[in-house]
């Protein structure tokens, strides 16, 4: 990609944020003044056209990190730039090049029909007439919104308001795309075709996607980039099969065997579990399975034989314990 | 600068716009809200008119020069009013991540706020100002300095209190819940400047000179109109302030504005 030769579009260098909070303590009069850090030693750097999963667990700091990244919150260390902007200072300008969707607080207006949202967004962000309603129909026919534009905000069900807002965050064709848990709450199907439409997104238009969640299945469908954040400062950051790998994490090879067998031995393997003629047997992620099967097909009379990968959300388990 | 300053004027006009318009998908509570809000302020007046059948004056003022005082008060506060729209609740903005939300589009904080959920409920009170203040200029002894002093004196009265709106609300950055506390100020300066000055004691006067200007916005332009004396013996410029007045007193808000928006991004509460 040519890209990589330009600057990246988010670069994040030793970020820090303290919070100063007030604490009771017992046998004290007054309250205590304690400094909090956040987030702090934090450096990562995003190219155009990445999808991004920024991940970890409740109150690790991701909120916070995209609060700064989008200029709601001032850093107290560190340098920070997207899109060649200083956030904080150039707040109102960098707000015409990003789209943000909180996934639990809509940016749409409750009580106006879905369509004068996006109109009041058009105003605000002086988007061209013609170019609002190039995407607008696009984004209302791809979200299938196209029957709930006159219905008021507060009467649209989660995933209809999920899809309205996650359309009002792109009708000014943004370079990157911070989603806050944007699949919170949908059902399986919203879930899938959201996930596909991110993906043709930044497939078609290049959108860069930061994506914060719980829901790892976000993570394996959308990002080949993982940024582990825990504790305020950044534990992993590179691919998703490196994380597995890191996790020091193991596959499962599923024996279903002809009839039951005492556990099976073979050199590489652990038997995890057995369940009648099936047994569970673990092995690292970086070995590979064929000298595995193949010493177990030998030695026994085997019916079927899967292969389990290992399950992310364990994997991160892992590394956050590991780090505690 | 002006520029921009048109610019973010055309984006708040183009927001209030929508609102307004979504208003009218209820045309009759829009209306109903109007009426009512002309009627409750309308016995405001009625409670005054009663007090004069049993009083000469007050302070030494007619009724009608009273209803010049009062109609031009309220007309700046209902004008004001209009225009600040949620400014009152930025409190609620900051506990409910809205103002968040706002934080991320490409339009100053103070214009989308303003903007926001903009209404004309106020328009019954402004009809009800207009008629009183309308009534009472039949009683002024115009002349073009009188016309220019008039016209100035309403729009600085409606940037004084756009002022003392923003500047009172900017509170809420640091402790919420004190919008009781900016009514006081705001909507108690304004009742008080709905009588002349003259009857309360000259501390008062003082205050509502230099702490919270709203003798600007009505009282020293209304002595000037009525070609009357300063009963507190103040200078005569005074009269003729009320533009520098407003002017300082918008600056005065935007500047706590910006520190109060400045605690927000750095504490983040």
């Amino acid at each position: 990609m040519s890209q990589q030769t330009h600057q990246p579009l988010i670069e994040v260098h030793d970020l820090e944020r303290t919070f100063d909070v007030r604490r009771r303590v017992e046998g004290r009069r007054r309250r205590v003044r304690e400094q909090v850090r956040a987030v702090h030693d934090l450096t990562f750097a995003v190219q155009r056209g990445e999808m991004v999963g920024y991940i970890g667990p409740n109150g690790a700091g991701k909120s916070t990190t995209i609060k700064m990244l989008t200029g709601i919150l001032v850093p107290t260390g560190g340098e920070l730039r997207v899109a060649g902007l200083d956030p904080s200072r150039d707040r109102v300008e960098l707000a015409r090049r990003i789209g943000v969707v909180f996934g639990q607080r809509s940016t749409l207006w409750w009580d106006l029909p879905l369509i004068d949202s996006f109109e009041l967004l058009q105003k605000m962000y002086r988007i061209p007439p013609s170019r609002y309603r190039e995407n607008l129909d696009r984004f209302v026919e791809i979200l299938d919104l196209g029957a709930q534009l006159d219905t008021p905000v507060r009467q649209l069900s989660l995933g209809q308001r999920m899809r309205g807002d996650i359309t009002a965050a792109l009708l000014h064709d943004p370079e990157v795309l911070y989603l806050d848990e944007p699949t919170i709450g949908l059902d399986v199907i919203s879930k899938g075709r959201l996930r596909e439409f991110l993906r043709s997104l930044n497939t078609e238009r290049g959108t860069t996607l930061v994506l914060t969640t719980h829901d790892l299945q976000d993570i394996e469908a959308l990002c080949e980039r993982v940024i582990v954040i825990d504790h305020g400062t950044s534990v992993y950051d590179g691919t998703l099969a490196g994380l597995h790998a890191q996790g020091g994490s193991t596959r499962t090879l599923v024996v279903d065997l002809v009839d039951e067998a005492p556990p099976i031995d073979v050199p590489g393997a652990d038997v995890r579990r057995v369940e009648g003629p099936r047994q569970w047997l673990s092995f690292p992620t970086d070995a590979s399975a064929a000298p595995i099967v193949a010493a177990v097909a030998s030695a026994y009379d085997v019916a079927d034989l899967s292969i389990q990968e290992p399950d992310i959300e364990d994997v991160i388990r892992d590394l956050y314990s590991r780090e505690a | 600068m002006a520029d921009s300053a048109a610019r973010h004027l055309r984006t708040y006009g183009q927001i209030a716009w929508l609102w307004i318009r979504a208003a009218w998908q209820y045309p009759t509570s829009f209306v109903m809200l109007a009426v009512g809000n002309g009627l409750i302020t309308g016995l405001d007046f009625v409670g005054l008119w009663i007090m004069f059948t049993h009083l000469q004056d007050l302070g030494g003022f007619t009724l009608r020069e009273v209803a010049l005082l009062y109609g031009s008060s309220s007309l700046a506060l209902g004008l004001a009013d209009t225009v600040i729209g949620s400014v009152e609740r930025i409190g609620t903005y900051v506990r409910t991540g809205r103002l968040d939300q706002m934080m991320t589009k490409p339009v100053p904080l103070l214009v989308q706020v303003c903007a926001d959920q903009f209404t004309l409920r106020r328009l019954g009170r402004l009809t009800q100002a207009s008629v009183v203040f309308g009534w009472a200029c039949t009683g002024v002894d115009w002349t073009p300095l009188r016309v220019l002093v008039a016209v100035s004196m309403l729009v600085s009265g409606a940037m004084i209190f756009f002022g003392l709106f923003v500047g009172f609300a900017c509170l809420q950055f640091w402790t919420q819940d004190t919008d009781q506390l900016a009514n006081a100020f705001t909507y108690g300066g304004a009742t008080i400047t709905q009588y002349p000055l003259r009857i309360f004691p000259r501390e008062i006067m003082v205050g509502l000179t230099f702490v919270v200007p709203v003798a600007f916005a009505n009282w020293y332009p209304c002595l000037y109109l009525l070609g009357r004396d300063d009963p507190f013996g103040t200078p005569d410029a005074f009269q003729l302030a009320s533009p520098l007045a407003a002017v300082l007193t918008v600056a005065a808000a935007l500047l706590v504005w910006r520190s109060g928006v400045r605690h927000y991004t750095s504490t983040g509460s």
